[in-house]
């Protein structure tokens, strides 16, 4: 009896931890279904009905995911693009510090609006600009375009 | 591999528009591990009893299920204060802490007279300081969540904290023998019959420090250096502080003869370093410092003795530890004969003979509990502290502010770091150096440090795993400068 009831412990012990392994896959797999903004497989809403909770915006074409700092100090830099505005500027605050002589403390914003983003000037002293254009209002920033800040240059990508 | 759509388990999610990230507070999943890991401690206190007593007394159930009401309670205070944190964790933390219980109260069994033994009650002995320990610590940490409702809101404190974190490590060292020397390592303060281990609480407060200082100077860390032999190395100035780090660690070696902590502090800022900077080089650096202090202590404690004499004499016990079996090996031999008496599966529960090990109930509960459970049972421990530290980093991971990153990672490797020390010193990999084992070992200090250690780590994951469009009706952004990121997830690719 108590052999058996000594098996037995070890068994549940073990049993325990591969239900929390357990508990822990479902959870790796809801994060990196939700995480990315991919389209589920489609077996799973179709078969059941469920009502797809996926995002229209992905269906626009090719979304940005990345913000990358193409040439300025920090070159090099990637930022993953999430649902949050990314601010621009000397603040330490910024989601992105640069420390570039020409930009200001609160220099620039790119703010996500239906899978699209936008690039705002928040009133800078040297002005952001959409490639060559100088930006004046919330303009919308195509893959690949360069936005300059100072000797920094970033640009959007999928 | 469909089943985990979306079970009801999130109905306020419902109405989200789409797009948002699915979340699920996984609180459901968290209480049945819990109620699984009680089930587990419960039948551990029964098969105790049958083995030890003979019968199973009527109320073999109490302290499990006293641990049981306590960590409901925790469970509930997650529920409403950090609903998003892991739900791994406090059910992988609370099996060890009630395993440790209850391995106190089967040392509290074997130690009274047989014909006493029933009659034993069950809040009596070092079970029952210890369930009262977990009280204690349980309280604190939930304490804990409800103070710091925002991780970041410590980073405040940061100078303080590191501050006091030194004045804690450095207390032992300077107070007289006779109130902080225990066992021949200087790392506790006693106050009557009553003795605290301030280390224990300085690696939290170092660690917030350590996090706050690397997210200011992360960049000059990671950026400033120069290549040889393909690996970057930092430039010359910036190795200041870790090697102040390293010579207050040094210090701890030598005033407070104690290696684990010296490893673990400095071991702690040394992977912090490492999480800031991605700097391969960084380790590199800190293995080298750490083998070269740790032989030169060696060396001088061979040739000079004094106060290095401590460290040679442990050194040598782990190099040959059967050269005095009953004299300064004895506390090692015994260790590694309750192992391997233990073999596979172990004597099962009660079986043992945990009484021939000195300080069983506190540095070497892991080799008293192994020759009980065996191999088979101590790798399911293991893995549990593989699983809660693995939950740390992954808190790490998700959390969306490099200070947050930082702390989770910090605190994780150190709880990692410390379970290493103890069971590489138990199973003769390292010098044996008197470590607590977290959550298992008899005594306070290290319980409550480490359970506020948990809070943190809850705190943490609540933060990263919590969906940006505050789901739960708690407006998850504070007013004021809405966005003002610290929050974005920012990854520095190498340039």
């Amino acid at each position: 009896m108590i052999t058996v009831a000594r098996f037995g412990f070890l068994v549940l012990l073990w049993i325990f931890v591969f239900t929390v392994v357990g508990v822990i896959r479902r959870d790796l797999f809801a994060g990196a279904r939700s995480g990315r903004l991919v389209a589920a497989p489609r077996m799973v809403g179709a078969s059941t009905g469920q009502a797809t909770a996926k995002p229209a915006k992905v269906k626009r074409g090719r979304a940005a995911h990345q913000l990358v700092v193409t040439a300025g100090q920090l070159a090099g830099t990637r930022i993953t693009l999430g649902e949050a505005q990314i601010t621009i500027g000397r603040a330490e605050d910024s989601t992105l510090v640069i420390t570039d002589d020409y930009a200001s403390a609160r220099h620039a914003r790119l703010v996500p609006r239906d899978g699209q983003w936008f690039v705002e000037d928040l009133g800078s002293t040297n002005g952001t600009y959409l490639d060559r254009a100088k930006v004046t209002g919330p303009t919308p920033v195509p893959l690949g375009v360069p936005i300059r800040i100072g000797r920094t240059s970033l640009e959007l990508r999928p | 591999m469909t089943a985990p759509a979306t079970p009801a388990s999130s109905p306020a999610t419902a109405g989200e528009r789409p797009g948002v990230r699915m979340a699920r507070s996984r609180r459901n999943a968290e209480l049945s591990l819990l109620l699984l890991a009680m089930a587990l401690v419960a039948a551990y206190g029964a098969m105790v009893e049958a083995k030890v007593l003979d019968t199973v007394t009527p109320g073999f159930w109490v302290p499990a299920a006293t641990l049981t009401a306590v960590f409901l309670g925790v469970h509930l205070v997650i529920r409403f204060l950090a609903p998003f944190a892991d739900p791994a964790l406090l059910p992988a933390v609370a099996l060890l802490n009630g395993l440790g219980v209850g391995f106190l109260r089967r040392l509290d069994l074997a130690k009274a007279a047989p014909e006493e033994r029933a009659d034993l009650a069950i809040f009596a002995g070092i079970g029952g300081r210890q369930l009262a320990w977990t009280l204690i610590s349980v309280v604190l940490a939930a304490g804990l969540l409800a103070l710091m409702r925002d991780h970041r809101s410590v980073s405040r404190y940061a100078y303080t904290l590191g501050l006091a974190g030194i004045v804690l490590v450095m207390l032992p060292a300077v107070l007289p023998p006779s109130i902080s020397e225990i066992n021949g390592a200087k790392l506790w303060v006693r106050i009557g019959s009553f003795s605290i281990q301030p280390g224990e609480f300085a690696k939290l407060a170092l660690l917030v420090f350590f996090a706050y200082y690397l997210v200011r100077k992360r960049e000059v860390l990671s950026l400033a250096s120069h290549r040889f032999l393909g690996i970057d190395f930092p430039r010359g100035r910036d190795l200041g502080p870790v090697l102040v780090v390293w010579a207050i660690s040094l210090l701890v070696l030598v005033f407070e003869k104690d290696l684990g902590t010296s490893l673990l502090y400095f071991g702690m800022f040394v992977a912090t370093v490492y999480i800031a900077t991605e700097r391969v080089s960084w380790l590199l650096i800190g293995l080298v410092l750490f083998f070269g202090g740790a032989y030169l202590a060696y060396v001088l404690g061979d040739a000079v003795g004094g106060p290095f004499a401590n460290f040679y004499l442990r050194a040598q016990i782990w190099l040959d530890p059967f050269a005095q079996p009953y004299d300064d090996g004895y506390q090692l031999v015994q260790g590694l004969l309750a192992l391997g008496s233990g073999g596979l599966f172990g004597a099962g529960p009660g079986g043992g003979q945990p009484l021939l090990l000195p300080e069983v109930q506190n540095d070497f509960i892991f080799a008293g509990i192994g020759e009980e459970i065996g191999l088979f049972g101590l790798s399911a421990l293991l893995v549990i502290y593989l699983l809660i530290v693995e939950r740390g980093l992954r808190a790490a991971l998700a959390v969306r502010d490099s200070f947050g990153k930082l702390l989770a990672g910090g605190l994780a490797f150190t709880l990692a770091l410390q379970v290493f020390v103890i069971v590489g010193g138990i199973s003769k990999l390292i010098p044996l150096t008197g470590q607590t084992t977290p959550f298992l070992s008899a005594g306070g200090s290290s319980l409550m440090a480490n359970w506020l250690l948990i809070a943190v780590l809850l705190r943490v994951s609540d933060a990263g795993r919590r969906p940006v469009d505050g789901v739960g009706g708690r407006v998850t952004r504070p007013s004021g400068p809405p966005e003002q990121l610290h929050g974005a997830p920012t990854e520095v690719i190498k340039p």
